[in-house]
């Protein structure tokens, strides 16, 4: 049974079908990526997963622990908390907000500190912020940031940012983590950083991923699986392999399409 | 943990410190009655304006409404200490304040706080007139003539004391589970939303905390002027308690603080002018905007442990 | 019927007014995104430069109205250049709290150099009143209505037509694009700000006219409601600050013929609150989404 299920999701934009018949799985602790020509929908179908915007039709469905719940006209912070993870094409920090303050808000829900307990400041409040700091700062080693704790957001470099965008999305425990582009704006080096990063928070969390991505050779490089998206349908779904060889994806991304 | 303990004491320290140079000043007679119904204004108004800051520097909310409120607040206590003249009637006056004025937010925040930037300010300006011209024509309150001789059950102790416990309340939720999740709200909705916080839940939690707080801002009013009436919770009174959010810097405390002293005073010294007061008061708040737009701190904020982090650290350099 | 009619007719004439000033609102929002909190104020200086000009240069009612729109025309640029323009890259929170200490410093300026009392607006014309259909009208109230409507008129046009409009409209959907094209953001701005400015003055005279009295505080109330109009049909928008102005005029007026005039301005609030949460961009206005 698949993680999470995507069934005919259709969004139109009064009458431009932005994203249509879009039919789609991920499966427990697989690499995916989602690629296709600018303007394909990528991020809208990211929205429309992720609750930012409502489908016109269709369902997404996500294994919890309850069985399995459709997630589509849930909030944006309910389907958050089904364990949906995500980061944003053009970075959405809270940047006049510190390192550890962006990770300690990701942890909001799983951090059961009372309102009077903090107006008052008991011990168990400083015992419970104690503890979480304990966390991000153990989340943060992972990227190598551990010293920034009290940077402001908007200080960090680049891609500094990118990673902190992660490390956000990841201390909500996430099953599935949706990366939109995590590599833009990144120079070569960077990207391969980035490409073992991947790696290895999939391995280490064992989680499901799904990532938009221009950057072919990391695409082809960490992807188990690839959907490819075109003018809002999928158009081909397979290994890298098979994509690569697919007439159809290289019309799309050679003008075949325009 | 002791270090957290000496942070506190420290702060405890600065409290009482405050208190008994105000009680020695005025046993001495450097503060006479005049200089101290300033500092009681002062006090109110540090009170009304960290709750203010609270719903628009810490949630990020444009609340333009905060009179409406303090009224709630004032007419409250004002009712319950006129038929309980006692110091357990204005604890009750306080409580019935505080549960009105959260309640009234919270029926009106529900709808409203889903607007945002100007439309929110509009409407909460709406809504503190509302209660206002409801004030006016109410036979309890005694409509456009207001209450009088409300007991007097507060003095400048009293507000001194809730001015700290205020403080404390906004400076502790604001740096704790809740209060963050409220800052990532004013920071950005989107990501706040994709990392699980409800931001109409926080939103509202502050937006009612500050109401609440505010509403002891107004009970103290009305227990120390002992007169009220619906004029005095205006747009005009929001727009004042504004100002000094802005002018001391949205989204710092200290600034609030300095904020309210600077006016307060800017204020007493302007008494001799007359008409000519609201004129120059005017004309120093378009020229601090023009040249410090950010407010007088920005959103820099005093803290003890910074102080002696830094000693520390220079102590290590040298 | 008659009194139906007769409250219609009052809410009209009393809504033209509104309609004025929420233009000016309106016109200064969509460009710079600034409530003009002392635009309320600036009617009240057209109000008392046709006292002044009426009383002491015996001008009649249509000079005493074009002279008014000039001078607030030219207050509204002056204030622009000298208090807002400073703060166009600051926060808008920051704007805002300057134009309500320009709006304290109109007003207790005048206060403190003119006195508050409240004076009576000279009579520029002899009030007549005719019956239509059992209603009374006088040709003040024709006189706001069609003023104000021929008033409106013009603005249309000129933002429709001409040059100056055409660079208003661009300035307002996106400055920096506008700036890239060579229109000139400085002067556009003082643009908006004259005409807004002139359209107070003009309404200024002519409520002295209609409700013959007039002091240096009575451009707050109307000022705000003028604002509520504004948002009420669409902030922005110029049909829609016009709607929002008779809107808001006539629901005053039938609350007034109620029975509850001292609840006419709550009524005017409640509206306000019901409008932005069923359509919070306003009657006429579109929601736009934020993109992510």
């Amino acid at each position: 049974m698949p993680l999470l299920d995507v069934k005919d999701l259709t969004k139109n934009f009064g009458g431009l079908a932005a994203v249509s018949d879009v039919t789609m799985h991920l499966d427990n602790n697989e690499l995916v990526a989602l690629i296709g020509p600018n303007g394909a929908g990528k991020t809208t179908l990211f929205n429309l997963l992720t609750g930012v915007i409502i489908p016109s039709e269709g369902t997404v469905s996500l294994q919890t622990d309850k069985g399995l719940q459709v997630l589509n006209k849930q909030k944006p912070y309910k389907i958050a908390a089904e364990g949906m993870a995500r980061t944003f094409q053009n970075i959405r920090l809270f940047k006049d907000l510190t390192v550890e303050e962006n990770v300690l808000i990701a942890m909001t829900d799983k951090n059961k500190e009372g309102f009077l307990e903090s107006i008052f400041r008991l011990p168990s409040f400083y015992k419970k912020e104690a503890a979480l700091h304990q966390q991000v700062v153990e989340l943060l080693s992972i990227f190598k940031m551990e010293n920034q704790l009290t940077t402001l957001a908007r200080n960090l470099p680049y891609g500094a940012q990118r990673r902190l965008e992660i490390v956000r999305a990841l201390a909500t425990k996430p099953k599935i983590l949706f990366l939109d582009e995590p590599a833009a704006g990144m120079n070569p080096e960077e990207t391969a950083d980035l490409t073992r990063l991947i790696q290895q928070i999939q391995s280490e969390f064992h989680i499901t991923v799904l990532l938009i991505e221009h950057d072919m050779s990391l695409v082809m490089n960490l992807a188990e699986r690839i959907y490819v998206l075109e003018y809002g349908k999928l158009i081909a779904e397979g290994t890298p392999k098979e994509i690569q060889g697919n007439q159809r994806v290289i019309n799309a991304y050679l003008g075949g399409g325009d | 943990m002791k270090k957290n303990l000496k942070y506190n004491a420290i702060w405890l320290a600065i409290a009482i410190l405050g208190y008994v140079l105000i009680y020695a000043l005025e046993m001495v007679g450097v503060i006479d009655q005049f200089a101290e119904t300033t500092l009681v204004l002062i006090g109110i108004n540090i009170i009304l304006a960290t709750s203010l800051n609270l719903v628009i520097g810490f949630s990020g909310q444009f609340s333009l409404g905060h009179a409406g409120f303090m009224a709630l607040g004032a007419y409250s206590s004002a009712l319950v200490t006129s038929a309980i003249p006692s110091v357990g009637g204005f604890l009750l006056g306080l409580l019935v304040g505080m549960i009105v004025a959260g309640i009234v937010a919270l029926v009106v925040g529900i709808p409203t706080l889903r607007l945002n930037g100007d439309y929110l300010a509009i409407a909460t300006m709406g809504v503190a007139e509302i209660i206002r011209i409801i004030l006016n024509n109410l036979k309890i309150t005694n409509g456009p003539a207001g209450l009088y001789n409300i007991p007097m059950l507060a003095n400048w102790s009293t507000v001194y004391v809730l001015v700290v416990i205020t403080t404390l309340i906004i400076v502790n939720f604001v740096h704790s589970r809740n209060g963050r999740a409220v800052m990532s709200v004013r920071e950005d909705e989107i990501a706040a939303e994709s990392i699980g916080i409800n931001t109409t839940k926080y939103k509202i939690i502050a937006f009612v905390l500050g109401a609440a707080i505010a509403s002891i801002g107004g009970a103290l009013h009305a227990n120390y002027i002992q007169t009220i009436n619906p004029t005095d919770f205006g747009i005009m009174e929001s727009i004042n308690i504004l100002i000094i959010v802005v002018l001391g810097g949205i989204g710092s405390i200290t600034g609030t603080f300095v904020a309210a002293f600077l006016l307060g005073i800017l204020d007493m010294i302007l008494q001799n002018f007359g008409t000519l007061r609201m004129v120059l008061y005017s004309l120093a708040l378009i020229l601090i905007m023009v040249f410090k737009p950010s407010g007088l701190l920005g959103t820099w904020e005093f803290s003890v442990r910074r102080l002696f982090t830094h000693k520390k650290a220079k102590g290590d350099a040298e | 019927m008659h009194t139906v009619l007769q409250q219609l007719v009052n809410g009209l004439s009393l809504g033209s007014i509104y309609a004025l000033l929420a233009l000016g609102y309106t016109m200064v929002y969509g460009i710079i995104k600034l409530i003009n909190f002392a635009h309320g104020d600036i009617y009240m200086l057209g109000a008392f430069w046709g006292y002044y000009v009426i009383n002491q240069w015996h001008f009649s009612f249509w000079p005493a109205l074009l002279s008014a729109m000039v001078f607030c025309a030219l207050a509204g640029v002056i204030i622009e250049y000298l208090a807002y323009r400073p703060l166009r890259n600051s926060p808008r929170i920051a704007a805002l709290i300057t134009a309500i200490g320009v709006s304290f410093l109109l007003e207790n300026g005048m206060s403190y150099l003119f006195s508050s009392n409240v004076r009576n607006f000279p009579q520029a014309m002899h009030v007549k009143s005719y019956n239509f259909f059992g209603a009374k009208v006088s040709n003040i109230q024709i006189l706001i209505l069609v003023v104000s409507i021929v008033l409106m008129i013009l603005l249309q046009l000129i933002i429709r037509r001409t040059k100056m409009g055409k660079a208003m409209r661009a300035v307002s959907v996106d400055p920096d694009a506008a700036q890239l094209i060579g229109i000139n953001i400085d002067r556009t701005i003082s643009f908006t700000f004259a005409l807004g400015s002139a359209l107070a003055g003009a309404a200024g005279v002519m409520i002295g006219l209609y409700y013959n009295s007039i002091d240096p505080l009575m451009g707050m109330t109307p000022g705000i409601k003028a604002f509520v109009a504004a948002v009420l049909g669409g902030i922005g928008l110029i049909p829609g600050a016009a709607l929002g102005g008779f809107v808001i005029g006539i629901l005053e007026t039938a609350t007034q013929a109620l029975g509850f005039s001292a609840f006419k301005d709550a009524v005017v609030y409640v509206v306000l609150i019901i409008i932005l949460l069923v359509r919070p961009a306003g009657i006429l206005g579109k929601n736009i989404k934020e993109k992510v």
